[in-house]
């Protein structure tokens, strides 16, 4: 390449912004995405290190396996606080929402507006349907007499398990939003990325319940 | 392939010719990197004086013996303050404000990725420093340390408002950090320009991007530590309360695996510059380019994996005592390669000793000596008679003072003509130098003698009887010198601001790509994005350069560097693009937007409001701010996300 054509073939950045091309071709709102997720695994990681260093070391209060503990109401609990089958049942519902996701984005690549929205609705329907379970859980563990307050067990289980029930919150108000958009013919195939990036969000805050799960609820 | 490099064609009259707005609010609403820049800098210059006079009032308490100018509890905050806002609210951003400007200029990007990010980065640090220091203000200051060790912090052991302000503060801060740094990582890795490959990037952008995934990864870690503490402190949970079986250790590894590569978040960037300022004033190319890159990466990496190093009093054990002491021995020798390269680059080159040099030369020296006593810690058995002495005060002092700050000095002497298109007096820089080099030395020196003999950190006073009275006095009296050297160089920033020596585009003959453009630079930088062939593009096709001829002794000889084979000041622009605004080159950039200083009030707010949750009386009632934050911040990010002119 000689000097002139260089200069030549170089013209056309000077007329647009930077960012249409990039230097990796990947577009920079989802690398920066990919950056946010890292340091949300760190985020994670360390709620879910503090939990496990924690486990099995409360001192009285309830307890998520073993009965033996008192209730607000004064009996002696004879089994752990934990709801299993409950949370099987929405852990189910979160990973299908995760489906409805991949279909969303299929349906707004092609430019199906309405398949869009709807799967757009479903996943967060699925969201919100965690969530409601969530809110339930916390709400009877309430009642037994577990606070955040109670012992290391009911606050590193409820900071984590609420700090990821905050990011399913947003992701539902994010999934409604695009839903909207969707449905008003708002995003078409070219602005998908919009759609790619919030399922990015919903598969990975999907991932983090997948290690959640098992290590908070199974093991014992 | 030509072995040239196409660039803009440099500019040496000044950018005032086009229409750039001005005023307050321009500067409120701005999304240019450049300015964002110099705000960073600005507000990162006026803490690093308060956290000096900070140092100040604790070197006159202990000049003399059973001093009682402080009272132990304001000593406490002192300390802890004086710390934290060289940290975060001075050092840091220091490096972020040359981020900022710097970095997207060397890569060639008319602007980092997002824009609006950026502006909201910066924001969100003032308020951030702002809420922290209101608390220093009214004595309510944090005051454990800054690593605040809970049990110690939590509400039973510290009840005041005081570590209130530090894990709200803090969280601000981390928060800001994250965001400036995800944004570094993209525009470093997706706005090269054209033909800069990854080990074509300037050595400065090398260490940004290995600085910025630093801090994306530890803050995180930070920000959960901070958010138990912040619940204990607020909530009541347990996670740090002893009686309910807490570990006081969790606190202490949470903290250390930010904290640790928290100290090489502030040295790696340092590295970069000092990496930019040797070759630039040796007329040689950098020694080693590919090993200083891989040395970088393996820094960063190896800095997750030493944080126990500072726990060894704790009794881990003797085989985790191990593994940390050899992890943190390895770490001198990816430092070491750098160091020595250092010297590889000035040996045989043709020196000039400006003031940028001579604090590149005394940052290699001073942050050497800091190393090795750093690496006397990394030996378990050694460190358990240095832990809490004022020789670990020296050692630390040897790496931010002598690496960090000499470091940034220079940068900035190397830099400031760029920015403000004149050149920084020498003979104040000079002056500047020696006072601040003896200073470092007077202040910094003796306290590995006091360690020795068993001073303990962090106590207000001393006895008369202890031998420690004359180096004291001697440590305080050095204080004040470089308190001397810091005045004149604020007197030079400001003087040479609009009577230093007019720059022109690369009075320092630099290789790298931001020297190719007007000093300071127009708002789109790069007329036309420029095509990159070389590590160093500048100094491609320099006749006189590769006849072997040292040249550029002088800066009256900087004039006749070459530059593409024309003299610097002779190249002719035949568009003579800088009278012309990116409007009439047909350059989109991002409209001026003042969503991000309202996300960044929002986000305030919630904090305001947390604060207020703890505070007895009628101002109780504005923990409602809580509320106004969250209404505010949820209609800021519709906003933002749908806001026109901006890429969405």
């Amino acid at each position: 390449m000689d000097h002139a054509h260089a200069l030549d073939a170089n013209a056309p950045h000077a007329a647009h912004a930077a960012h249409i091309d990039t230097s990796t071709g990947l577009d920079s709102r989802k690398m920066a995405f990919w950056g946010f997720i890292g340091s949300e695994c760190l985020l994670f990681g360390s709620l879910i290190a503090t939990y496990m260093a924690y486990k099995g070391r409360s001192i009285g209060g309830p307890q998520p396996h073993e009965g033996g503990w008192t209730t607000r109401a004064g009996h002696v609990a004879e089994h752990g606080i934990f709801n299993i089958p409950l949370t099987t049942f929405s852990t189910f519902i979160l990973l299908m929402s995760s489906v409805a996701m991949v279909l969303a984005l299929n349906y707004t690549q092609r430019g199906d507006r309405r398949r869009s929205a709807l799967w757009l609705f479903l996943t967060a329907f699925g969201g919100s349907i965690f969530l409601g379970c969530q809110v339930y859980e916390f709400t009877e563990f309430y009642l037994e007499g577990m606070t955040l307050a109670s012992n290391l067990f009911s606050s590193s289980f409820f900071t984590l398990t609420g700090f990821h029930g905050a990011h399913v919150t947003v992701g539902v108000i994010y999934l409604l939003t695009l839903a909207a958009l969707a449905w008003k013919g708002k995003i078409p195939p070219e602005k998908s990325l919009n759609v790619e990036i919030a399922g990015l969000y919903w598969h990975f805050v999907d991932v983090i319940w997948i290690i959640i799960f098992p290590l908070v609820y199974l093991i014992r | 392939m030509a072995s040239t490099a196409t660039v803009a064609a440099p500019h040496h009259t000044h950018a005032a010719a086009h229409a750039e707005p001005t005023g307050l609010w321009s500067w409120i609403t701005t999304v240019d990197h450049k300015r964002i820049g110099i705000m960073y800098g600005v507000t990162a210059f006026i803490f690093f004086l308060v956290g000096g006079i900070e140092a100040l009032l604790i070197r006159i308490q202990l000049a003399v013996p059973n001093n009682d100018f402080v009272s132990a509890d304001l000593y406490n905050q002192l300390f802890t303050v004086h710390a934290l806002t060289m940290i975060f609210a001075a050092l840091m951003p220091l490096t972020a404000a040359f981020f900022n400007y710097i970095m997207p200029l060397q890569i060639g990007a008319r602007d980092v990725a997002f824009p609006r990010l950026n502006a909201l980065s910066y924001w969100v640090y003032l308020f951030g420093v702002i809420f922290f220091n209101v608390g220093m203000f009214m004595k309510l200051g944090p005051n454990s340390g800054w690593f605040a060790y809970a049990p110690i912090t939590t509400r039973e052991f510290s009840p005041g408002l005081n570590m209130d302000f530090y894990v709200l503060g803090l969280q601000i801060l981390g928060f800001s950090s994250i965001l400036a740094s995800l944004n570094f990582i993209v525009t470093i890795i997706n706005m090269r320009a054209p033909g800069m490959r990854l080990m074509r990037m300037p050595i400065f952008t090398w260490m940004t991007l290995i600085t910025a995934i630093l801090i994306v990864t530890a803050m995180a870690v930070f920000t959960i530590a901070v958010t138990e503490l912040m619940f204990d402190r607020i909530f009541g949970s347990a996670f740090y309360d002893i009686r309910k079986g807490a570990d006081p250790l969790l606190w202490q590894h949470l903290f250390w695996m930010f904290g640790h590569p928290e100290v090489y978040i502030l040295i790696v960037p340092i590295m970069g510059m000092v990496s930019e300022v040797l070759p630039t004033f040796s007329r040689k190319p950098l020694f080693g380019y590919n090993v200083m890159v891989f040395s970088g990466v393996l820094i960063g990496w190896l800095g997750w994996g030493v944080w126990s190093h500072h726990m060894f009093a704790v009794g881990m054990g003797p085989i985790a005592d191990s593994f940390f002491a050899l992890s943190t021995m390895l770490i001198g020798i990816p430092t070491g390669i750098k160091v020595f390269n250092w010297l590889g680059t000035m040996w045989g080159g043709s020196i000039r000793f400006t003031t940028a040099m001579l604090f590149a030369i005394a940052f290699i020296a001073m942050f050497t000596i800091g190393g090795i006593s750093g690496v006397m810690h990394a030996a378990a058995p050694s460190d358990l008679q240095q832990t809490d002495t004022y020789f670990v005060v020296a050692h630390l002092h040897y790496v931010f003072f002598g690496g960090t700050v000499l470091g940034l000095w220079s940068g900035i002497y190397y830099w400031y003509p760029k920015i403000t298109g004149r050149l920084m007096s020498e003979r104040m820089g000079k002056a500047h130098f020696w006072l601040t080099l003896i200073g470092m030395n007077l202040t910094f020196f003796p306290m590995h003698w006091l360690g020795m003999l068993g001073m303990p950190r962090r106590v207000f006073t001393y006895a008369d009887n202890m031998g420690f009275n004359e180096t004291n006095l001697l440590i305080s009296f050095g204080a004040f010198i470089i308190a001397a050297g810091t005045l004149i160089f604020a007197v030079n920033l400001v003087w040479s601001w609009k009577r230093g020596k007019v720059a022109g585009p690369n009075p320092w003959g630099a290789a790298t790509l931001e020297w190719a453009m007007s000093s300071p630079p127009p708002v789109y930088n790069f007329a036309r994005i420029p095509v990159v062939h070389s590590r160093m593009p500048l100094w491609e096709g320099d006749p006189t350069r590769d006849a072997g001829i040292p040249h550029g002794r002088t800066e009256e000889e900087t004039e006749q560097v070459t530059l593409l084979g024309t003299k610097v000041g002779e190249v002719h622009d035949p568009d003579d693009t800088n009278r012309m605004s990116a409007h009439d080159l047909g350059i989109h950039l991002p409209p001026p937007s003042y969503w991000p200083v309202v996300t960044a009030a929002a986000i305030s707010a919630i904090f305001i409001g947390l604060i207020f949750r703890r505070v007895d009386g009628w101002a109780h009632n504005l923990w409602l701010m809580l509320f106004v934050g969250v209404a505010g911040l949820v209609i800021s990010i519709y906003a933002w996300a749908f806001e026109p002119g901006h890429s969405h």
